[in-house]
């Protein structure tokens, strides 16, 4: 049944005025995880930017929660397993209301709430704290085995890096959820290729990934991670297949959106943008002038 | 008070755990069992066959196991993770992030702790369990010492919101306390009076140092005795005021020397009431295979050893 989901061809339901919505969240997560890694001093931009429309098309369509839900028991939870992906995350928060944007571009200050990495304690909003690689996964499982326990219908989802793949604990986890056949879990792989040091073929090889995932009992679809259609589309069948947790391996660009950073590694680590970098960063993501001064001088 | 009468032959404190989770699972619904294909060495075999709906299990795959439990303790599930105190160890950073960090209600109960462990030797007696949990913030430490007392720690473990640790033990082990026996989470009980020199000890050790107070008592010396079932938060005021009315201290437990009972309560009357304390535990070092008793008497931690590090105590007492 999941195969014939899977190579049915795609209704490309999504209205253009959705499709509009979430490309302009998209770039306004971008924009300001540029901005307030700008503020910060330090941070990770490049997975920040290339996983921004994954972030859109979850908070801004596909995950039943909003901000007067978040203590909800039947909301949809969201894990960010590569917590080093914060900025983008509180981004996304500012753009659907969850946290107020201006506070937002405070990250990694002291006394800030949006700290280097999510913490729950911090930001209720964002679930859990992360920050170690594997971790976020084992919870996101162990929030779907709890979910079903208290017959609550509710969906996790966990968006994983590829260099975190590397990280035994991830296994031990998508073993555990297929082997309690979790089909209330969808994992959602920012797969841009490099990490902190160097693309992934050189520091650890994970291909042939979608295999990995098929053979421990997942069902996979690999899809254009910047599609905002195809994204919606593979989250709705995730949805919709039984039995099985979901992956999605989603091909993105490290640094999508800003053509300096693009593709290369330098852009993964924690990095101190200039006050030049930054502008001509948020001008390549379509920032106003009147934008930019927002988000620069606050 | 008198002292408590030994009871040979009675459970193992993981056994005792087993029981007792099993006869609070009704009480408890949003407990749950999480188990590493170790059931039948944690105890929880018992909660397994009693409530079998609401054990998970995860394969031999602890650090998974650790951090699942702060997933279902975010949903509101009252996740226990059991195991061996060396696995626990394994997966000690996602029992900080994931469990602690976060502040989350799940329990670790770890069987297998010490020279305890026994036959299956080095590898498997985990002796520094007590000093790498107490270092983490927010997480609560214990480490009950027979099989009454066990019973009223887990259900104490349960009723408590927040994360804990609490070793269990694999071998036999006496029944030292009586029906009327109570256990409070952060209180020491002072099980023995005695006016010359106080030994405080956890776990297995409290039944060695009972032993102690007794040879001690034969040479006309006056031991008091303090079972400190919660290594953290430590009871300083009980701590204080053994230190005031005996003048000298002896810890012990089946652990490191460094960074378990013996340093939480140095640290505590450092900084309160300053007194000659002598440590009794494994002296940095890794256990061996061997009967727990053998291993005691080995590796410097039974009675003999307590009873002779009170006699170095009070003798380091300002004339």
């Amino acid at each position: 049944m999941n195969q014939q989901l899977r190579t049915a061809p795609l209704d490309l339901a999504a209205s253009d005025s959705l499709v509009e919505k979430l490309a302009e969240a998209a770039r306004f997560i971008r924009c300001h995880s540029v901005a307030s890694i700008f503020h910060a001093g330090s941070g990770h931009p490049g997975g920040a930017l290339s996983s921004a429309d994954l972030f859109a098309c979850l908070y801004g369509a596909e995950m039943n929660v909003w901000p007067g839900a978040i203590h909800e028991p039947t909301r949809d939870r969201f894990v960010l397993s590569k917590g080093h992906a914060a900025p983008a995350l509180y981004a996304t928060g500012a753009h659907f209301g969850f946290c107020d944007a201006k506070a937002a571009l405070s990250l990694r200050k002291l006394n800030s709430p949006f700290q280097g990495h999510p913490h729950v304690l911090d930001l209720p909003w964002v679930e859990t704290s992360t920050g170690s690689l594997g971790q976020g996964m084992s919870v996101a499982v162990g929030m779907a085995i709890g979910l079903r326990l208290q017959k609550i219908p509710a969906r996790v989802y966990t968006m994983l890096g590829d260099g975190e793949l590397q990280e035994g604990e991830v296994w031990e986890a998508a073993m555990s959820a297929a082997h309690h056949k979790l089909d209330n879990l969808c994992a959602v792989i920012d797969y841009n290729k490099l990490q902190s040091d160097n693309c992934n073929d050189a520091i650890m090889r994970l291909e042939p990934l979608a295999d990995k995932w098929r053979a421990f009992g997942w069902s996979v679809a690999e899809i254009d991670g910047h599609n905002i259609r195809e994204i919606l589309d593979h989250l709705r069948l995730a949805g919709a297949t039984r039995e099985k947790p979901s992956v999605l391996i989603a091909h993105t660009v490290k640094g999508k959106g800003v053509p300096y950073m693009e593709n290369i590694p330098a852009w993964h680590g924690s990095v101190k943008l200039t006050p030049a970098q930054t502008g001509e960063a948020l001008t390549a993501l379509g920032a106003s002038a009147e934008e930019i001064k927002g988000l620069m001088h606050v | 008070m008198s002292s408590p009468a030994l009871i040979a032959n009675s459970d193992s404190l993981r056994e005792a755990f087993g029981k007792a989770l099993s006869a609070l699972g009704d009480e408890f619904p949003k407990l749950v069992v999480l188990d590493a294909d170790i059931a039948g060495g944690t105890g929880v075999h018992h909660f397994r066959k009693s409530h079998p709906d609401r054990m998970i299990q995860f394969g031999i795959a602890e650090q998974n196991m650790m951090a699942a439990a702060g997933g279902m303790a975010a949903v509101g599930l009252i996740p226990v993770v059991t195991t061996f105190a060396v696995f626990c160890l394994r997966a000690i950073e996602q029992a900080r992030l994931s469990l602690c960090y976060a502040r989350r209600n799940a329990k670790i109960v770890a069987s297998h702790p010490g020279l305890d462990v026994g036959p299956d030797g080095g590898s498997a007696q985990a002796l520094e369990d007590l000093a790498a949990f107490r270092a983490i913030p927010g997480m609560t430490v214990i480490s009950p010492a027979d099989p009454t007392e066990m019973a009223l720690a887990t259900r104490a473990m349960l009723e408590y919101d927040g994360p804990v640790y609490m070793r269990t033990g694999r071998s036999p082990c006496a029944r030292l306390f009586g029906d009327n026996h109570t256990f409070e989470i952060g209180k020491g009980r002072i099980i023995r009076e005695g006016d010359d020199v106080t030994v405080v000890a956890c776990g297995a050790e409290v039944a060695r140092a009972l032993a102690a107070a007794e040879m001690l008592a034969e040479d006309g010396i006056s031991a008091r005795v303090v079972n400190m079932a919660t290594i953290k938060p430590i009871d300083s005021s009980l701590l204080s005021r053994c230190a005031v009315e005996t003048g000298a201290l002896v810890t012990a437990e089946d652990h490191n020397i460094h960074g378990g009972l013996g340093g939480a309560v140095a640290e505590a009357l450092a900084a309160t009431t300053p007194c000659p304390i002598e440590f009794v535990g494994v002296k940095d070092t890794f256990g061996a295979s061997g009967e727990p008793e053998e291993l005691a008497h080995h590796f410097g931690i039974s009675a003999t050893f307590i009873a002779d590090a009170a006699r170095r105590a009070i003798r380091r007492k300002r004339k």
